[in-house]
């Protein structure tokens, strides 16, 4: 089985937003809600401005799911980083300990307004039965399922975003710092994978 | 020939190389970060969080990456459930130990048949409001706490979320009676809480629980204010963080301060429950008499003169006092 990852090239990204829509439209995420979104570094900086998508990394040993009460979290085949909204309480922990700030919370809930939370998903739905409506209105898109990989990536312009196996991945990556001479490296790699090789 | 070309093309190889050095270094360094991602760390002091600029109203989102969750996992995972396990589970331990040692304290000279209130119904009122609160708090938050390893197990998960989300809502909604009934206590007791000389001597006398000579005492002894102050002062500092946290991000801006604020809730409270074990069993099977007081208001005389011997004189002289005046006089105080 692939262990699937995601890489941003921050040299090649140009914060479009564009995998931060396509992620919105093809998962049609709440209102107020982004499951992907693209940080600027070192904003207005000649030479040292540098773009990232960031969401879900779906670490390995993932910290959101360490510190669920309820346990609702789960590790597919594919190492990919799910949860059961059927048994998440929107406590809010999982904010607290992802280093991705890649939970969100629709405002559902009483006070605080915490509902179920939610967060990318690889684009591979959730514990119900693929591709069925129950599913879909949950968790949005399974295109895993159907033998393709996440939006977001897939219609990135210029290719920063990779997503995949992690070694034909990071075998893309290692290929464009050895052709160009120079990279900034894989964002969060270090932090979700710290067992994988470093890219 | 062909060996000289191939000797040429690697030494050129090898000039290559040696000018791409700093990103093959990072490709060739597996298992290691990359140095521009460790360069910027280290600028943000190492720990701190990593933030940006987002195009997003959310702006909370700017933060890239926070390496502190790291820290508050091994805490929630780690560190908490000691802090929790260690007192409660000591304090009932100590407590069973206690009563097998010592068994029910008995009230000095039986029941006198003869009673005087001690707590009115708005004082009885303010106490049952923060019990009843707490005793729920308590359970819904060690429920969170421990009930992923404890309870899970026994009940499957459906059960056992069914179970937390509603404890979660319990836990929201009875915050707000729990620190109705701390602010009332502390506005209708803390006169009587002021700690005195009287604390230390009642402290040294070992309480009259531990020895058997009973020091003189007013309305609360040193056991009553140390309760009195550590229900107050923790469970508001209690409630002023799960504020915090069912508000989140609105007077804590960001993940960092959230994530103190759990820990100091936490921590206080699995420590309060500890404490409240112990004023439980006093209350309760420790102490005979002790339950009226806080039951149906009324002590018995012989209970008061023995725990509360200045208090119970004063509450008597008062008595002789109204019985005294004439109708329609001022009352005495």
């Amino acid at each position: 089985m692939a262990r699937m990852k995601f890489l941003c090239d921050a040299e090649r990204c140009i914060e479009c937003n564009a995998c931060v829509t396509a992620c919105k439209n093809e998962n049609e995420v709440p209102w107020g809600i982004n499951r992907r979104r693209v940080v600027t570094l070192n904003d207005g900086e000649m030479g040292k401005e540098r773009s990232i998508s960031m969401a879900c990394m779906h670490c390995t040993d993932a910290p959101c799911a360490a510190v669920c009460p309820v346990d609702c979290f789960y590790t597919t085949a594919d190492a990919v980083v799910l949860h059961s909204k059927e048994l998440c309480i929107g406590c809010g922990y999982c904010f607290y300990a992802c280093p991705f700030g890649a939970p969100q919370y629709p405002q559902l809930g009483n006070f605080g307004g915490r509902g179920k939370m939610d967060k990318c998903t690889f684009c591979a739905g959730g514990p119900e039965a693929d591709n069925t409506p129950a599913e879909y209105a949950r968790y949005g898109a399974n295109r895993l399922a159907e033998g393709k990989l996440p939006l977001c990536a897939e219609m990135c312009s210029t290719k920063a975003l990779l997503a995949g196996d992690g070694e034909i991945i990071a075998a893309i990556y290692k290929e464009r710092v050895v052709t160009r001479g120079y990279g900034s490296g894989a964002w969060g790699w270090s932090t979700a994978y710290p067992d994988s090789q470093g890219v | 020939m062909t060996m000289l070309r191939r000797c040429l093309a690697l030494g050129f190889l090898a000039l290559l190389l040696a000018l791409g050095q700093p990103a093959l270094a990072q490709v060739q360094d597996q298992g290691r970060p990359s140095n521009e991602e460790l360069q910027l760390m280290q600028q943000l002091q190492g720990q701190g969080p990593l933030t940006g600029r987002v195009s997003i109203p959310d702006q909370r989102a700017a933060t890239l990456i926070q390496p502190a969750g790291k820290e508050w996992r091994d805490f929630w995972r780690g560190t908490s459930p000691w802090i929790g396990g260690i007192a409660i589970g000591g304090m009932l331990a100590l407590l069973v130990l206690f009563f097998l040692i010592r068994g029910r304290v008995p009230m000095e000279g039986g029941r006198s048949g003869e009673t005087i209130t001690r707590f009115n119904g708005l004082d009885r009122f303010a106490h049952w409001l923060t019990a009843i609160s707490f005793l729920v708090l308590a359970i819904t938050g060690l429920n969170i706490a421990f009930g992923r390893d404890l309870l899970l197990p026994l009940i499957g998960p459906e059960a056992f979320s069914a179970f937390s989300d509603a404890g979660k809502v319990a836990h929201n909604f009875l915050s707000f009676p729990f620190t109705l009934g701390i602010l009332l206590m502390l506005v209708l007791w803390v006169r009587d809480n002021i700690p005195s000389r009287l604390d230390l001597e009642w402290l040294a006398a070992g309480g009259g629980i531990i020895g058997h000579g009973h020091a003189h005492a007013r309305r609360f002894n040193g056991g009553q204010k140390a309760i009195f102050w550590s229900v107050v002062l923790m469970g508001g500092a209690i409630a002023v963080t799960g504020y915090f946290l069912m508000f989140p991000f609105t007077v804590v801006a960001d993940v960092g301060g959230m994530q103190t604020t759990q820990m100091v809730h936490s921590v206080l409270s699995m420590i309060l429950v500890a404490i409240i074990l112990a004023h439980i069993y006093i209350g309760t099977i420790g102490m005979e008499g002790a339950f009226h007081a806080m039951g149906s208001g009324e002590v018995d005389l012989n209970w008061a003169e023995a725990h509360h011997d200045l208090w119970a004189e004063e509450i008597r002289a008062r008595e002789r006092r109204e019985t005294g005046t004439a109708p329609g006089a001022m009352p005495a105080e």
